[in-house]
């Protein structure tokens, strides 16, 4: 068991201005599943992965990682969870400006703590995976849509991380290049990678395994894909 | 190592990307450190030239002055008084007196302007009555002929020394040894002629003639007294002792009794050399504040663009923290870029500070004045370092204020 979380609850603001996001949601994830988060704006899709990547902390409930409950954590040690651990994709990439594929790549290596030897061959490797190798001293500013997205999952790939969290990936990409990157999360959790997909797209959400609807706070569905999609057999993204 | 090296890299990136926004924050503290360097060196250059200026006639020296010391009150000469306490005999009795064995040399003085002519061509310059012992005391070359003998000192003689500039005006091309001048009345044959002395204590050395002191005083002034002597110790450590002597010399000379105060000051040249040197230090540390408030304003727009350099990576802090940064590395990776600026600000602000006081220096030295350009290495890391604190001073803020965002809210930042 990869995460367990028990009646997880997350508020914002206090007193009578408190909106509660989650109201104590339940489930765990296995090491090699390919999930998504499903639901509309403000159902708290978005929180809960927040608060599964060690972005945010939960308000009330428990939170297992890797059967470590992570409530005690201080900020540096979530820090070094996000470092270690997990590897973000978010719909707008965020990308350094003025920085090379390579560069962006290795960031997470440089806040990694302790020299890592060979860092240059694991930032290639990332790339590498990822299809981006002739770019790799490209400027971001250089690349595509579809291109940016690529390299911001071989920065989520390049310290080998448990579980990656992509949130909308494909939100700012054309059908076309949003199948290229939904082909290379199918391909990483082929190799193994754990992935937890967000989006609010049906079809989109289909090329996971399972999917958790969630609904004002609520999970109202976590059933396994029928017909699961392959991005590999498909040309476009709907 | 490396986080520090790529932080460095990315600052630098940073500044190029935005070389306008850096340049006027660059220029804020060019302009504080330039401020600073100008003003050490200037600072420096004009105190070593006043220094220069006493110490030149020697740091030996005593000042005998007429009339009573009052620290409360200015001299009664500046009422126009005349005290007539001092005479030439007092000079003479100091010199050879054996209750005072360091003294060198005397020096006695009238001063007064006067109308000189040779050949029709006349000239106003002052008029230094003096003893034979002038050029030992005032540390005075003659270029040409000789100076005033003891023998001509006594016995009223008729002989005249020229300064180098009332020589040329007065004579022009001509060669002045020999020949006779009109003072008043009175017709004087010139024995010499001073090297230059440049400017000393204020005052051009070389527009004056000297003429013997009793000369001066019988013939052309019609007094008895002197305006005041110079006197010369051995040794600089021995002013003190020197100085108590000759007050016991002179009070005897007068008559003063016991519990009666001098009817004469003295005053030694370390003295003076002290009040001036905490006077120009006054001005400089007067000035120095006035430099501090630039560097206060450059400071201050450092902070100003480290703010909106801040809120403008808003995005790029969160992804940053998304990927594993902690609080400390966004806080160096801010105050990286502060430093850098803050130092490109002070090393250009040494450039054109040093460059302006040479400027200064270079202007000072063609106007006449002795002027040193002095510029210290101390003061140069002084300016460094000063530069480099600026930066991290008004740069911890904002770098702070970036460490401490929320990871979430910076991404969603709009």
């Amino acid at each position: 068991m990869l995460i367990e979380v028990k009646n997880l609850t997350k508020s914002f603001g206090t007193g009578e201005v408190e909106t509660k996001v989650l109201h104590g949601v339940s489930f765990a994830i296995d090491k090699g599943e390919f999930l998504s988060f499903m639901g509309p704006s403000g159902s708290g899709k978005s929180t809960l992965m927040h608060i599964l990547g060690f972005l945010d902390r939960p308000s009330g409930g428990t939170y297992l990682f890797n059967g470590k409950d992570v409530k005690n954590f201080s900020d540096d040690a979530l820090a070094l969870m996000r470092n270690a651990k997990v590897g973000f994709v978010f719909q707008a990439f965020y990308l350094l400006p003025r920085t090379t594929v390579f560069e962006n790549v290795r960031l997470p290596l440089l806040y990694a703590g302790q020299s890592l030897q060979n860092t240059d061959d694991q930032v290639a490797q990332a790339i590498k995976a990822v299809g981006l190798a002739h770019r790799a001293q490209y400027y971001s500013n250089q690349l595509s849509g579809g291109e940016k997205q690529r390299v911001a999952i071989a920065r989520a790939l390049v310290r080998d991380p448990d579980i990656i969290f992509a949130d909308e990936p494909t939100g700012n990409l054309d059908s076309k290049s949003g199948i290229g990157i939904m082909r290379i999360l199918q391909n990483l959790n082929n190799e193994g990678k754990t992935i937890v997909l967000v989006t609010h797209e049906t079809y989109t959400s289909e090329h996971g395994k399972r999917i958790m609807k969630l609904y004002d706070g609520h999970i109202t569905e976590d059933i396994p894909v029928k017909k699961r999609r392959f991005a590999q057999e498909e040309t476009t993204l709907k | 190592m490396k986080f520090f090296i790529n932080t460095l890299q990315l600052a630098m990136r940073v500044l190029s990307a935005r070389k306008g926004r850096a340049m006027l924050t660059i220029l804020g503290m060019m302009i504080g450190i330039a401020s600073y360097i100008i003003i050490m060196s200037v600072g420096a250059g004009a105190q070593s030239l006043i220094v220069n200026q006493i110490t030149s006639v020697g740091s030996n020296l005593i000042a005998v002055l007429p009339g009573a010391s009052d620290e409360a009150g200015p001299p009664a000469q500046v009422f126009g008084i005349t005290v007539t306490t001092l005479t030439y005999e007092d000079g003479v009795a100091i010199q050879h007196s054996p209750a005072a064995p360091y003294v060198v040399a005397v020096a006695s003085y009238v001063k007064s302007v006067e109308e000189v002519s040779w050949e029709g061509n006349t000239i106003d310059t002052s008029l230094t009555g003096t003893t034979s012992d002038y050029p030992i005391v005032e540390g005075a070359y003659i270029a040409g002929g000789r100076f005033i003998s003891s023998d001509e000192e006594k016995n009223l003689a008729r002989v005249a020394v020229l300064g180098k500039t009332a020589a040329d005006n007065l004579f022009g091309e001509t060669d002045p040894l020999n020949r006779y001048i009109r003072i008043k009345r009175e017709r004087f044959q010139v024995i010499g002629v001073m090297q230059p002395q440049g400017v000393t204590g204020f005052q051009n050395q070389d527009d004056q003639i000297f003429i013997p002191l009793r000369t001066a005083q019988r013939l052309l002034l019609g007094i008895n007294h002197v305006s005041f002597m110079r006197i010369k110790a051995t040794d600089a450590s021995l002013l003190p002792l020197s100085v108590e002597q000759i007050r016991l010399i002179l009070r005897d000379r007068h008559d003063i009794r016991a519990g009666e105060p001098d009817d004469f000051s003295i005053r030694n040249q370390l003295q003076a050399l002290d009040i001036l040197t905490s006077v120009t230090n006054a001005i400089r540390n007067f000035l120095a504040a006035i430099g501090g408030i630039a560097l206060l304003v450059g400071g201050i727009g450092i902070m100003n663009i480290m703010l909106v350099s801040v809120m403008e990576r808003v995005h790029e802090i969160g992804l940053r923290k998304a990927v594993g940064a902690r609080r400390i590395h966004i806080l160096l990776q801010f105050l990286i870029e502060t430093s850098l600026i803050a130092l490109m600000g002070g090393v250009v602000g040494i450039i054109a500070g040093s460059f302006v006081s040479v400027l200064f220096a270079f202007i000072a030295n063609y106007l006449g004045y002795d002027w040193d350009f002095v510029l210290s290495l101390r003061s140069l890391t002084i300016a460094v370092i000063i530069s480099l604190a600026t930066g991290l001073f008004f740069g911890f803020y904002p770098a702070w204020r970036a460490s401490k965002m929320n990871p979430i809210e910076a991404l969603r930042y709009a």
